[in-house]
């Protein structure tokens, strides 16, 4: 037991790429995600709407290295006691003539050392566990279990601990509090890599807590629960693709129910607002079911077992297995085994050829699909406004497709389009990709998300697409996967392996979004044409009438008006369509983005949003009712819509 | 006399320009009604394309069908040109009311300007004008010259024949080394033929070799018209050898390089071209004869200068072939096949090879001693 302990700290120590450490940059970001998803994840157990501050503090770097210390710069955070604390800044003269009031922005991409701290307003961690959940590798509630949740070895935070420490010799610091009435812990932790045992540097009891937060005048918050974690860190700050801004975004997409206050390192403050106002239920645990089990799993699950019998532990240990069932596997593995297994046999006496025809015999099986309740979609009108507040297009539209099952394991896909607007048209479309609500930022190519996104032909959908690639245009393509499992393709969790049955329900959920774009797409470009027929015609008018006016007698101006009348009257669609956007589509017009409620229109110019007649309805049902039944509902309703 | 003639003809002229005001003018009505009753402005133009040009077999020539296409306003393919007739139309409305003639360049000129509040010209080429014009002719059944339009000057004729152009008598005979410029319009209220002692009209199809016809006086050995259109002749040419075959009873022979080019311009003096199906009633000549160059006289004439034909040209070679007034002739399918097969072209100028002179001292008189011509 020992010996396997040490050689997980120390293999991460040594591999820290496989975790996303791999160069200062990732290793940024993947200390905030690991913090942040830990943060969420913990809040929704608890049935809290998740509020988050992320401050990003950087300790050093900046091109010229003057004394003063900036005073706006240094707002917000905790007087620190030797640290480099040393500001820079080329236009401070500037900025303290301005008044100081906002804080100026510096230069922090020289700077190579950080300060990380996520704070939640979560159910806080009582004292005796504080030390094992930030200072083991593998330590957590996560990994024994199968159920949908962000977190899924409890390897993250802890592996970003041990990377500060190993980059910076700074502890992790942790300060918890569970409630209003108890008091707040304060640890500081180091990991012993050797034995993979947290080392406690400071241990205390706060009365109060008095948190920084970036978002208040005075910079300070008492905090009556939650917990904080600071991580200081060797990386490097960067905006753009793959960031933490970046992340922070689709988090926000994704978690709409989550407020999220984000202090970058040069000073700019963001906050990405609450929309939805539910916590996302809590979703079951389910035990594994048998088609996903692996021989080398079965094998040890049998010298765990508690039961007696072979018959028994099939039963209880998995998922959708009967008595019947059970006794099914049963003969066909002493078929393929030739020697006695019954529903009888001891787990104790299961040798290895009787495993591996247990095994072959599962395989061979009808077993029922295991139950898909277990699965917390985000749910269509979620995505919606998960889009709707941080992607400025004109459309959105979003689908939840029915849980589906890979290798045993349930799933579910859910597509979100956002087009045109202020989007750039003359880019690939963005595809933001998501796993149990978390944002996955690299590698896209191996990911499934992608694969199914390049094989769909958007030209069907009124998308122009270079061969083997995405589409090209004003286009964010949202895929989710919901899963009591989600295969990665790697320990940093940054791909989705591409099973057929992934990728097939991905194209699926792709190609209903997909149809309703080219609707929105078709009906704009039909506007479009209208107005410019209707421009044509005008532009003409005027020579049409000079000329006839040299021929014979006319009144240029009635017979102006009367071509104009008729002009207007031969492209009345215009106008029409016109009505059609102005007060979005009307439920009994044909059509079928008509009254769907899963399509938002937004009037860019005006900036008014306009939903379904139904969005109303459906978004108070959506209040009271599970969201995943909601979902499950609008699915129904869609796929019947089709067969009509 | 010869003025008063003149002056007859043209009176009458005018009548029939007249008559094109009023037609003018109908089209302006036409659309003033169409808007006050909230319609779409349009009228039907004869389609001026293969689809509906027909081969008169009794005729033989190639005679215009009834399909026509309906040009409206309100048409999103067809509202500029909707626009762009309207505006040739009243321009020719001035030109008929103050009884004047332009050239088509003119019109595009008359017609050109910037749509008031935008960065769009009505017409922003003369090839974009061209076409209107004709569709013009056709839509109110009033030739170019009725509309007061004429095309440049294009071609030359000399020869045994005295002539009365626009007033001014003109003895054909006496015109240099230029010739006497075919006009665009060579109606009868602008050129009356008078003596003439030409046998038959001789046209030639480059402005070259029709030099060095004029240059050895070919025209007073043979006592021929020579004429050339410089490539494919315009319709003044046309018009004028039209005019010549039938009042002055004057056989018709056709010069040409072998090329498919060649065969062509013959096709269209004799039948009438695709395009101004409609005028084929006045220009065709089905009794005009091809007298060269053949693809025989290669080997006939010992000619070395021949250059290998190209796909183009097999494929035009193949299109002319099938051509219904070729398909039936015997003697032009093997003239045609002929071509295929020795794989060449050749150019009135390679005779010059043997001699400067050699196309007129030897070539073409051969030619008409043996009657080799094809019909």
């Amino acid at each position: 037991m020992k010996q396997k302990e040490i050689a997980v700290s120390e293999f991460f120590a040594k591999n820290r790429h496989l975790l996303g450490f791999d160069n200062p940059r990732k290793a940024l970001l993947t200390t905030v995600k690991e913090a942040v998803d830990n943060s969420l994840d913990a809040c929704e157990e608890a049935g809290i709407l998740p509020s988050l501050h992320v401050t990003i503090e950087a300790l050093n770097g900046g091109q010229k290295t003057t004394e003063r210390v900036k005073e706006g710069a240094t707002k917000g955070k905790k007087p620190r006691k030797s640290d480099d604390l040393v500001l820079i800044d080329d236009d401070i003269g500037e900025a303290a003539s301005a008044g100081g009031s906002g804080a100026p922005k510096i230069n922090v991409s020289n700077a190579t050392r950080f300060r990380v701290t996520v704070r939640d307003n979560g159910p806080g961690i009582v004292r005796a566990q504080i030390p094992n959940v930030f200072g083991r590798l593998l330590y957590g509630s996560k990994f024994h279990r199968l159920r949908m949740s962000r977190g899924q070895q409890g390897i993250g935070i802890s592996a970003a601990g041990m990377y500060g420490l190993l980059t910076t010799g700074q502890p992790v610091q942790i300060v918890s509090k569970t409630g209003a009435r108890a008091k707040a812990h304060r640890f500081e932790l180091a990991i012993d890599t050797l034995k993979n045992r947290p080392e406690i540097t400071r241990d205390e009891i706060l009365d109060e807590w008095d948190a920084p937060a970036a978002d208040q005048p005075e910079g300070h918050e008492k905090v009556k629960q939650g917990t904080s974690v600071t991580i200081t860190l060797e990386g490097k700050f960067q905006r753009g693709r793959a960031s933490v801004d970046e992340y922070l975004e689709q988090t926000a997409i994704a978690n709409p129910h989550a407020e999220i206050v984000y202090a970058a390192p040069d000073g700019e403050l963001r906050v990405f607002p609450r929309e939805v106002k539910e916590v996302p239920d809590t979703p079951d645990e389910i035990k594994p079911h048998p088609y996903g089990v692996e021989l080398g799993v079965l094998m040890r699950m049998l010298k765990e077992t508690e039961n007696k019998h072979l018959g028994g532990f099939l039963q209880n240990a998995f998922s959708r297995v009967s008595s019947n069932v059970a006794r099914e596997i049963c003969d066909k593995a002493q078929k393929i085994a030739k020697s006695t297994i019954t529903t009888q046999t001891y787990c104790g006496s299961i040798d290895h050829p009787m495993v591996e025809a247990i095994h072959k015999a599962i395989q061979e099986t009808r077993i029922q699909n295991p139950p898909t309740d277990c699965l917390v979609p985000i749910g269509p009108q979620q995505i919606l406004k998960g889009l709707l507040k941080e992607i400025k297009a004109e459309f959105y539209t979003a689908e939840t497709r029915e849980p589906s099952v890979y290798r045993g394991n349930p799933f579910q896909i859910e597509v979100g389009m956002a087009f045109g607007g202020d989007l750039p048209s003359d880019e690939g479309a963005r595809v933001i990709r998501f796993a149990n609500r978390v944002p996955l930022l690299y590698q896209p190519s191996a990911c499934s998300i992608t694969k199914a996104v390049v094989q769909t032909n958007w030209r069907n959908y009124g998308m122009s697409q270079p061969r083997n690639s995405v589409p090209e245009g004003p286009l964010v393509v949202f895929v989710h996967m919901a899963s009591v499992w989600v295969p990665f393709t790697s320990e940093s969790k940054e791909a989705i392996a591409d099973y057929d049955e992934i990728r097939k329900e991905i194209r699926l959920a792709l190609s209903e979004c997909g149809r309703k774009l080219n609707t929105y797409i078709r009906r704009k470009q039909k506007v479009a044409r209208e107005h410019q027929r209707r421009d044509i015609f005008t532009k003409y008018i005027g020579e049409v009438v000079a000329a006839c006016g040299k021929m014979t007698k006319v009144d240029a101006k009635k017979l102006y008006a009367q071509l104009e009348a008729v002009a207007k009257t031969r492209t009345v669609t215009a106008d029409m369509q016109f009505d059609d956007e102005g007060n979005f589509i009307k439920p009994q017009r044909a059509g079928k983005l008509d009254g769907d409620q899963n399509v938002v229109v937004v009037e860019r110019e005006t900036g008014t949003v306009y939903e379904g007649d139904e969005a109303g309805k459906s978004s108070a049902v959506a209040k009271n009712a599970k969201p995943a039944r909601a979902a499950a509902a609008d699915g129904q309703l869609f796929e019947d819509h089709e067969a009509a | 006399m010869a003025t008063t003639k003149t002056r007859t003809k043209a009176a009458s002229g005018r009548k029939k320009k007249n008559d094109t005001g009023v037609k003018l003018e109908g089209m302006a009505k036409l659309v003033v009604d169409a808007a006050r009753s909230g319609e779409d402005p349009g009228f039907d133009i004869p389609t001026r394309s293969l689809s509906n040009a027909a081969f008169d077999e009794k005729k033989k020539i190639i005679m215009m069908g009834d399909a026509s296409q309906r040009r409206s306003f309100f048409n999103l393919g067809q509202a500029k040109r909707f626009m762009q007739t309207m505006l040739v139309a009243s321009g020719c409305k001035e030109l008929t009311d103050q009884g004047k003639t332009t050239s088509i360049r003119d019109m595009f000129y008359h017609c050109k300007h910037t749509i008031p509040g935008t960065k769009e010209n009505t017409f922003d080429t003369q090839d974009e004008s061209d076409p209107i014009i004709e569709d013009l002719e056709v839509a109110i059944t009033s030739l170019r010259e009725e509309l007061g339009l004429y095309a440049e000057n294009k071609g030359a004729m000399v020869g045994p024949m005295t002539i009365v152009d626009n007033g001014d008598t003109i003895e054909l005979a006496r015109m240099g080394s230029g010739g006497w410029a075919v006009p665009s319009i060579v109606e009868e209220h602008i050129v009356q033929f008078q003596k003439c002692s030409a046998k038959y009209v001789l046209l030639i199809e480059k402005g070259a070799v029709w030099n060095r016809f004029n240059q050895d006086r070919f025209w007073e050995k043979d006592r021929c018209m020579i004429i050339h259109g410089g490539g494919q002749p315009p319709r003044g040419v046309r018009r004028l050898v039209y005019r010549m075959h039938h009042e002055l009873k004057l056989p018709v022979f056709v010069l040409t390089d072998n090329d498919p080019w060649g065969y062509y311009i013959y096709s269209v003096v004799k039948q009438g071209s695709i395009n101004l199906a409609f005028e084929s009633q006045r220009m065709a000549i089905p009794a005009a004869r091809f007298l060269g160059m053949s693809a025989f006289d290669r080997e006939e004439f010992g000619f070395t200068n021949v250059i290998g034909l190209n796909d183009k040209d097999r494929s035009r070679i193949k299109e002319i072939a099938a051509y219904p007034w070729f398909a039936g002739k015997r003697h032009w399918q093997r003239e045609i096949n002929q071509m295929l097969k020795s794989g060449v072209k050749m150019e009135l100028e390679t005779a010059s090879t043997k001699d400067f002179s050699f196309i007129t001292e030897q070539y073409l008189p051969a030619k008409m001693k043996k009657k080799q011509w094809l019909d």
